[in-house]
């Protein structure tokens, strides 16, 4: 089963968000970059599915040149090759990060299955996946939190699954997602595409041969410059926090009177 | 005329307020729902009218019985083709979110997620100035919204804007629309109904764990606090990463979202990514050994201290309490601690 997982490099917060001057973005001179932890899960179930059944895992990212360090973790996870689109930004509107992604996928053999996160950590628009898998005519799961994948299930082209889905090459996924009104089970067959989050697995550290062979990794580097689409960025900022600062209720075990009172006050003992 | 989505069955009030505020004065709002949706269309049509959305659409096609993100998302962008409204705005539940965004994928639109605020260009460009939510709600981002349709989705903590809503008669018109066949390869084909009783994300107190509870056998005390107070336990990323609690028990950005009355933050240092899970609580008290820790900061109370200390003794407390009130009717019990006194 070969696997193209799309990830993105974002900026890793501490408990502040700093904001460049003109504030039209985030501050990013201080701080870490890593991969969106839906999107890390995404590369973990990859690596996972294809060491179960074959194939090839391809990492996708579209923004700078810098978003190579975020491919390279992924081949230090175990993916086998790595794809950056540069636009020389992360900060694109969805459409344009479509057209990005598609760029990418252009030379690309077509995949069994395209895995995103299902939505960034960062702008968290959650649209990429839907855009790019229609462009693909894939059919395309969001929010999936479980993925199972029988190989060479039904043999027979055309046929129908007990699960409704149309089977054409024998691969058969079954994906499940937790909704508010309870779990919704899919089943789709390859090719496919699913937007997966975190809960999906416990993804794994690189280990240092990994990160070692990552490092010297060749990246196929694809240049683009998407038309924005229809929705533009005019600035970021901080919502007003309006909270107090909190009230102390004193220090170890001898705060657990106050705590207690304050838990009758709120009605809750 | 402005549309409203209405995929879950659910009529969200603040939309029609919104739409209205959009809409030019003649400009009608109607609205949009699914044949499938397993609410009765008069029963929806009643409470928008109440709203005054003067029409609501049903859509009909076999492959619109069972919910199917492809199946809906299609359906929905063949009605913004016939009625080409000027803008489409949905709630941004999960249903709402995802049909609209299969929809604006197949149309060829732009579309708005998580909005806090819409409204209309002054320049009359006939774009959107919008503000929405990123990275959970820490940041706020305004944008600018231009399409010959528009699409947005409209989060809970919407700015209403305060238009008059005339009441009308909401008309229902059901119409058949074709679906591509082959969008039956992404329909539900089963479901599991979610356990009853409390989850993270409904229930009234939250008893979360953090780093500094230090295992999973840490938990013991918070699971049997939060029984105490008639909630659940949740817990922060480096809980799940460590595989001391399963990934649903997590509060943050990329676990569950809540508005607890109380939420208890044990040992939790309170980064970003964690503090925009339970930010929309009523009351956090937070208990750290670090004074300095950001949760310790933006909680409602704070406890410097170990949990490992600082819980047992709480529960100690309360136990104290209860058993003093129980036995306050009886003679030679002592007496329960007068509310307020603090002994140090």
């Amino acid at each position: 089963m070969d696997i193209v997982v799309c990830i993105k490099r974002v900026p890793a917060f501490g408990a502040q968000v700093p904001l460049t001057d003109d504030g039209l973005a985030v501050d990013t001179r201080h701080l870490g970059f890593t991969i969106g932890p839906h999107e890390e899960c995404a590369v973990e179930e990859a690596v996972r599915l294809a060491a179960a059944h074959g194939g090839r895992v391809t990492v996708l990212t579209v923004g700078p040149e810098e978003a190579g360090e975020q491919l390279r973790y992924a081949l230090a996870m175990g993916a086998h090759q790595g794809v950056l689109v540069d636009t020389g930004t992360t900060d694109l509107d969805p459409e344009a990060t479509a057209t990005a992604v598609l760029a990418g996928l252009a030379d690309e053999p077509a995949p069994d299955l395209l895995l995103f996160g299902d939505a960034s950590a960062d702008a968290g628009h959650g649209q990429v996946g839907v855009r790019v898998a229609l462009a693909c005519g894939l059919p395309i799961v969001g929010g999936v939190t479980g993925i199972e994948a029988e190989s060479g299930a039904v043999p027979e082209n055309g046929a129908v699954a007990e699960n409704g889905a149309v089977t054409e090459n024998g691969a058969t996924l079954r994906a499940t997602r937790d909704t508010p009104g309870g779990t919704e089970v899919f089943g789709l067959s390859v090719p496919a595409a699913v937007a997966v989050k975190e809960g999906l697995n416990l993804p794994r550290y690189p280990t240092l041969p990994g990160r070692l062979k990552a490092k010297k990794a060749a990246l196929r580097t694809v240049t683009c410059g998407p038309e924005p689409g229809g929705l533009r960025t005019l600035g970021l900022r901080r919502p007003a926090d309006d909270r107090a600062g909190a009230i102390p209720l004193g220090r170890g075990a001898d705060a657990a009177p106050a705590v207690v009172d304050v838990l009758a006050e709120l009605g809750k003992v | 005329m402005q549309l409203i989505v209405v995929a879950d069955g659910q009529v969200v009030p603040e939309l029609p307020a919104v739409a209205r505020s959009l809409a030019s004065r003649d400009e009608p709002v109607e609205a949009v729902a699914f044949a499938g949706t397993g609410v009765p269309a008069g029963d929806v049509a009643g409470e928008l009218g109440g709203y005054g959305v003067s029409r609501l659409h049903v859509v009909r096609h076999e492959l619109l019985d069972e919910y199917g993100p492809e199946a809906w998302g299609s359906a929905l962008a063949t009605v913004i083709d016939w009625l080409g409204p000027a803008g489409v705005l949905a709630s941004a539940s999960h249903r709402d979110t995802e049909v609209l965004t299969h929809a604006a994928a197949r149309a060829g639109l732009p579309l708005a997620t998580n909005c806090v605020r819409l409204a209309g260009e002054e320049d009359g460009s006939g774009a959107w100035r919008l503000t929405r939510t990123r990275s959970g709600g820490v940041l706020l981002e305004d944008a600018e919204l231009t399409a010959p349709v528009k699409l947005a989705t409209v989060a809970a903590a919407v700015e209403t804007p305060q238009v008059p809503l005339q009441p009308a008669d909401c008309e229902v018109t059901e119409s058949a629309v074709d679906v591509p066949p082959e969008l039956a390869r992404t329909r539900v084909a089963e479901r599991v109904a979610s356990e009853t009783g409390l989850s993270l994300s409904t229930a009234p107190v939250v008893v979360s764990g953090g780093r500094g509870v230090g295992g999973a056998e840490g938990f013991v005390v918070l699971e049997e606090l939060a029984e105490r107070l008639g909630g659940v336990v949740g817990c922060s990323r480096v809980a799940t990463n460590n595989g001391w609690r399963p990934h649903r028990d997590q509060v943050g950005l990329t676990g569950t979202k809540i508005a607890a009355d109380l939420y208890i933050a044990c040992g939790i240092s309170g980064a970003t990514q964690h503090w925009v899970g339970c930010m929309d609580s009523a009351a956090i008290l937070a208990i750290n050994t670090d004074p300095e820790a950001p949760m310790m900061q933006r909680a409602t109370y704070a406890v410097e201290g170990d949990v490992h200390e600082v819980v047992p003794a709480v529960l100690a407390e309360i136990r104290r309490r209860a058993d003093g009130a129980a036995g306050s009717g009886r003679s030679g019990v002592e007496e329960p601690a007068p509310a307020g006194s603090s002994r140090r």
